[in-house]
């Protein structure tokens, strides 16, 4: 056994110099501002080392409070422990000594034959298997050394498994940290290279002294490793999602055969019993793979809890190899013809209580569940209340409990149809859209970090190993996308996470969904860029007047220390009126210095090396600057706009480099390159007819767009404009340059408070959060199906490579999918993107995202796993394009037409029912609600009156927003908030959140004797009614009746009362489940701006529009056409 | 046996035919690089770019000359393609320099495989019409 002196556990924060260990010395000397690397993270770098503790790890120093979440995660420092009691919300790591009846599953995933069949078996429901796996072959042939020594995953790999599971993870829990990994570091077992700076090997033995202080050597654990004994975890708050909230890893010494059904019997009771007693819905294989559809668990959280809070966080990780649990299942019974879950998809009628019965059994067992809950057909137009009380989940693909584990997160990775129909034949007939949606960036709280000397990726198609891989035996893995069988790499067979050798499956890429890679110098075109970033402000007297100058220097100066970036982060500043200036801010200098370029037809940078500036070296002429700038232009009079000059400059100053140029932009560009008239009629608002101009009034946004891509340089557009400022032509520069695009109407800094705040707010979140540079992202897929659509803010590449100059953590992607050949000799198919960017602190990484879907047969199984909120995303993303290439009214047919398509398509499958009713599977009963409420969305709304820009502006939003966000702009949440009671409250860091029953967008809701709280994503309106209770108003709002609250109140005062605590705690709740903090508007009953607040109430009736009864009919008409 | 005007007309689409099967092969293998990733679609844009002006007009020229040649069936046979390039001239985003092969949208699959298929048709249509033309122009020549 060979163990590479070097493998050892490394603080995060040692991470960060590797980017420069990789890189040679000769490259280095090509950065001006290399001999500060030394200083830097000598400096910057020995803080954390005093306070290491091998998993808590942080990425940006300082966040090292936000750390502390919920639950505590155990983790077993050293190994000398006797025993470990794991909180019973978390992963516990079970260790066992030799003579415990679970011990060793090691011997069960040998036998060559089981693998044989993983791939043929995908879905079966893995409970029942847990009986009989027992009996299952013991004898080792694939793996002749019996023992594989595993650790408990505990110590410093505690932490990252916690959260890493796909279905405990919410958006609530995460977006409010910002990334913090967990490393696993084992550097390269040859000695350090001689480019290797001094500070780094420094840093380095610190750091594994550090971390290797208990254990000791590899070669001693196993002594220490039988010491360990846990508990199993057994409070599991939340059964219907997690299915398993604590797994053990077994010590190795004693492969005892007998023991995996005890092991995960532990946390299985119900499922046990459950398949013992109803033998009928066994996942037994077929001889046709193809017919081989999961009848277990259909999508649990489709009545999730909504204590979701309190769930427990973690669990531990599985600790069987998937295909090795697939392939148990010849060993479990015959062969059962077809699946009577699925075949009884006619026989609706005949489950009346289908309903009640699949609640009772609670989605943990579903075995036993004659047909699915998704597949209960729903009659649209008598079902009064179709919106759940609880936010809806994604569904989870229907797949055995280990893969179900494994998968990625919903939030990071879903897919409108999770039963990816057989050929694209079943697809059309089922006419819904199939398509992936992705927020591949997302801030994540726990994510493995791995640092490995070679990242293991299949030779032909270049798929890195994740967990969805089968091992053929020790030595090969068969990739899971094109089927080709890889060598096992030596260094992958060693095992950091145990310490042990000879368990590539055990290896936390292939435990993990969600993995983070730090890359070689492989995996660079040049030395990994700086942080640069370039502000391109409007000075001319319109930007001045509205006065976002004052809150935008502000805000810079109050997080210019957060700014994400390592010594050499470099900022600069431009301003534009009819001329450019640029502001020398080179080191040296008693004040900033203006440059003023009047020469705008042909731009030249006045001194190219002294605009983009040191952070740290200028720091103070920086914010010399920023205090000076708001006040520097109060008198000018200039009222032309020179954009497209200004940002010719500020690409030219960009492009050595790459980075992010932040615009400010508050009305039309007039002069030089790139200037627009306005195209909007202001008569045609409201029209029902053509909406014009969805499209660019020119391309040289567009090219400059791409010219900034790829030179690495993505353009943020802020638009502050109190007129038409042609969006749709403005936006092309972020659009195709992957920047992010922000628009705040009728900005003024006094005149409008809440916008400003808004701005305030955004721009905090904006300047503090993670980025990457110089990103591409490639999404790879099963062979079989192709990708042919992207939607997003990018440039693409090639096929499946998206270039991405900059990622930042809110930025969303959709792709569209056809099956190309037909999947009929797999029954998995496996997604998986590879997002390689540069980070702040200059490292080269690959997040790599993994997802595994069944692939079902029969059009009763695509219905059953459809994510409507993933379809209606896609959908929307769709009409987009749609309405710019075509026209609106044509995305809004076609938006019609997928309702009317899918349900018709799903009534003529259903033959026996009554064709008069409006019949809708479970899984696609809000389907319509949300289409509706789409087409009364302002992006595409008719006859309405909707401001051109705003249109433009929700279209955008559409495209770059991932699906949390955009399911809220398109669907808000209405909660009644004057009778909060702590009745299934969750708690949340001490805090009862209560959790109030969501209400459906009608006025038929809202009464006048209540406050309701509706929560449109970037917005929260209160309406408060005429007659609310007085003491509703003075113990929440702090006004003594309804009268004296005044019209514009954007904040809850902090009362000292019972409710006021209660309603500030769930609004603060819902505020730290997304990254931008929305606004709070409190709209009285009797004021104007309740339209505001009317206009989301979309299941009304509204003069141009259908209430949602009236919708539901004429879709019912055009299906009996 | 007279060299007329016809003739003459045919002689030179002949040449110019063979210009424009240059062309489509190229566009051939620009979309086919595209595909397989070898470069990126903001360097392969532009020289096809370049060349979709040119061949827009040469086709045009033709026309013009079998209009003049009174060559109807000719004419006939070459106003569908004529249409459909006026069609794509005018239907292409904003500027029209930039044409139909916008960077963005060409490594979309739909659009892509669409470009693909249209050079290919074309290909087939110059090729045929260069023997058409080579048949025409003999028989005008022996003919009259």
């Amino acid at each position: 056994m060979q163990v590479p002196s070097g493998y050892g556990l490394h603080h995060q924060n040692y991470i960060a110099p590797s980017g420069h260990y990789s890189q040679g010395p000769g490259k280095m000397t090509s950065l001006p501002l290399d001999t500060q690397c030394g200083d830097y993270y000598s400096a910057l770098y020995t803080v954390p080392t005093q306070n290491v503790t091998p998993n808590t790890v942080n990425q940006q120093p300082g966040a090292q409070q936000l750390y502390s979440r919920g639950p505590p995660a155990p983790h077993i420092v050293g190994s000398t422990l006797g025993s470990f009691q794991g909180a019973a919300s978390s992963a516990s790591h079970l260790h066992t000594s030799a003579s415990q009846p679970y011990s060793s599953f090691v011997n069960h995933y040998n036998s060559p034959a089981m693998y044989s069949a993983s791939s043929s078996v995908a879905s079966q429901g893995f409970p029942s298997t847990c009986g009989h796996y027992a009996m299952s072959t013991v004898s080792n042939a694939a793996y002749p050394s019996v023992s594989y020594p595993s650790l408990p995953a505990g110590d410093t790999y505690g932490q990252m498994f916690t959260s890493q599971n796909a279905p405990t993870v919410r958006p609530v829990k995460d977006n409010s940290f910002s990334g913090q990994n967990t490393a696993i570091s084992h550097p390269s077992p040859l000695p350090p290279l001689p480019s290797q700076q001094h500070h780094q090997q420094q840093s380095l033995s610190g750091y594994s002294t550090l971390t290797w202080s208990s254990p000791g050597l590899p070669s001693t654990q196993d002594n220490l490793i039988r010491n360990h004994t846990g508990s199993l975890a057994v409070a599991n708050n939340n059964p219907t999602i997690t299915g398993v909230d604590s797994s053990s890893t077994t010590s190795s010494a004693s492969p005892m055969p007998n023991s995996y059904d005890a092991l995960e019997g532990g946390s299985y009771p119900d499922m046990l019993s459950s398949s013992a007693s109803s033998p009928a819905p066994d996942p037994a294989p077929e001889p046709d793979p193809a017919s081989a559809p999961a009848p277990a668990s259909a999508p649990a959280p489709v009545v999730p809890q909504p204590s979701k809070m309190a769930k427990p966080f973690g669990y531990g990780y599985p600790t069987l190899q998937p295909g090795y649990q697939n392939a148990t299942a010849p060993l479990i019974s015959g062969v059962q013809p077809s699946n009577p879950v699925y075949s009884g998809f006619q026989q609706y009628p005949q489950y009346p209580g289908v309903n009640q019965l699949s609640s009772s059994i609670g989605g943990l067992s579903l075995q036993s569940s004659p047909q699915p809950e998704s597949l209960r057909p729903v009659n649209l137009t008598q079902e009064r209340n179709i919106l759940p009380m609880t936010p809806v989940w994604a569904p989870v693909p229907n797949l055995n409990a280990d893969l179900k584990k494994l998968n990625c997160s919903p939030d990071s990775f879903r897919c409108t149809l999770t039963n990816i129909p057989q050929t694209q034949a079943l697809l059309n007939k089922a006419k819904l859209p199939l398509g992936l949606l992705l927020h591949p960036f997302r801030d994540l709280t726990q994510l493995p970090v791995i640092t490995s000397n070679t990242i293991v990726r299949c030779r032909s198609c270049r798929t890195y190993i994740n967990p969805f891989v089968s091992f053929i035996d020790q030595r090969r893995w068969k990739c899971n996308l094109c089927y080709r069988v890889n060598d096992v790499p030596e260094e992958f067979m060693y095992n950091p996470l145990t310490r042990s050798y000879g368990e590539p499956h055990k290896r936390p890429e292939v435990q993990n969904s969600t993995v983070e890679f730090i890359a070689s110098s492989d995996y660079m075109l040049r030395p990994p860029q700086p942080a640069v970033y370039l502000f391109v402000l409007d000075v001319s007297h319109n930007a001045v007047e509205a006065g976002y100058l004052t809150i935008l220097c502000q805000s810079l100066l109050e997080n210019l220390d957060k700014l994400p970036g390592d010594s050499r982060t470099r900022i600069g500043f431009m301003t534009f009126d009819s001329t450019i200036h640029f502001y020398n801010l080179q080191e040296g200098l008693s004040q900033p210095q203006m440059l003023i370029v009047s020469d705008i037809d042909d731009v030249f940078l006045p001194t190219p090396d002294s605009l983009l500036v040191n952070l740290y070296e200028s720091k103070e002429l920086i914010k010399d600057l920023l205090n000076a700038l708001p006040n520097m232009f109060t008198n000018t009079r200039e009222t032309h706009s020179a954009l497209g000059p200004a940002l010719q400059a500020a690409f030219k100053l960009m492009s050595p480099t790459g980075g992010r140029v932040s615009v400010f932009q508050t009305q039309l560009p007039s002069l030089g390159a790139g200037l627009l008239q306005s195209r909007e009629d202001p008569n045609q608002r409201s029209s029902t007819k053509v909406v014009q101009h969805l499209g660019p009034a020119t391309d040289f946004y567009k090219k400059l767009a791409l010219d900034c891509s790829g030179q690495q340089t993505a353009v943020d557009l802020f638009l502050l404009s109190s007129q038409y400022s042609d969006l749709a032509s403005l936006a092309c520069m972020s659009k195709y340059s992957a920047g992010c695009i922000y628009y705040y109407p009728s900005f003024h800094y006094t005149h409008n408070p809440s916008q400003a705040e808004k701005l305030q707010k955004d721009l905090k979140r904006y300047l503090t959060r993670k980025i990457g540079f110089e990103a591409v992202m490639r999404i790879r897929c099963t062979k079989g199906l192709s990708m042919h659509t992207f939607h997003g803010n990018f440039f693409v590449r090639s096929t499946d490579l998206l270039s991405l100059a900059n990622i930042n953590p809110d930025a969303g992607f959709a792709v569209q999918l056809s099956i190309e050949e037909s999947l009929t000799d797999t029954s998995l198919v496996c997604f998986q993107t590879a997002l390689l960017y540069t980070s702040s602190k200059g490292e080269r990484r690959i997040r790599v995202h993994t997802l595994c879907l069944p692939v079902v047969s029969s059009l009763a199984d695509v219905y059953a796993g459809v994510d409507v909120q993933a379809a209606i995303c896609l959908l929307a993303n769709m009409a987009v394009d749609r309405s710019v290439s075509s026209s609106l009214s044509d995305a809004r047919d076609a938006l019609v037409n997928a309702v009317v398509d899918s349900l018709s398509a799903y009534g003529s499958t259903v033959s026996n029912l009554q064709h008069s009713a409006l019949m809708a599977p479970s899984s696609l009963k809000l389907f319509p609600l949300y289409v509706l409420a789409l087409l009364k969305q302002k992006a595409f709304r008719t006859g309405t009156s909707t401001r051109l820009d705003d249109r433009v502006y929700a279209m955008c939003q559409i495209k770059s927003q991932p699906l949390v966000h955009l399911m809220k702009m398109i669907h808000p949440n209405l909660y009644r908030i004057d009778r909060l009671t702590d009745e299934g409250a969750v708690h949340v860091n001490d805090r009862i959140v209560p959790q109030p029953p969501l209400q459906k967008l009608s006025a038929e809701k809202l009464t006048r004797e209540g406050a309701f709280l509706m929560d449109c994503g970037s917005v929260f309106y209160i309406w408060v009614g005429k007659g609310c209770d007085n003491n509703f108003i003075e113990d929440v709002l702090g006004y003594t009746n309804f009268a004296s609250i005044p019209q514009k109140m954007t904040h809850l005062p902090e009362l000292d009362t019972l409710s006021s605590e209660r309603a500030r705690s769930f609004i603060t709740w819902l505020r730290d489940s997304r990254p931008l903090s929305p606004i709070l508007h409190i709209v009285k009953d009797e004021s104007p701006a309740k339209a505001e607040f009317f206009q989301h109430l979309i299941e009304d009736r509204t003069e141009a529009a259908f209430s949602y009864y009236e919708f539901l009919l004429h879709v019912q008409q055009q299906i009996c056409k | 046996m007279a060299f007329t005007f016809a003739a003459f007309c045919y002689m030179l689409s002949l040449v110019l035919c063979a210009a424009l099967i240059f062309f489509a092969i190229w566009h051939i293998i620009a979309f086919d690089e595209l595909r397989t990733d070898f470069k990126s679609p903001i360097d392969q844009c532009n020289p096809v770019h370049a060349l979709v002006l040119p061949e827009y007009s040469i086709h045009s020229l033709f026309c013009i000359m079998f209009l003049c040649a009174q060559e109807w069936l000719t004419l006939g046979l070459n106003v569908p393609l004529l249409f459909y390039h006026f069609w794509r001239y005018f239907h292409c985003p904003a500027d029209s320099s930039e044409l139909a092969y916008d960077p963005p949208v060409v490594m979309n699959a739909d659009t892509l495989s669409y470009c693909q298929k249209e050079a290919w048709c074309k290909l087939a249509f110059y090729l045929l019409s260069f023997f058409y033309y080579l048949y025409c122009m003999i028989y005008t020549l022996v003919s009259s």
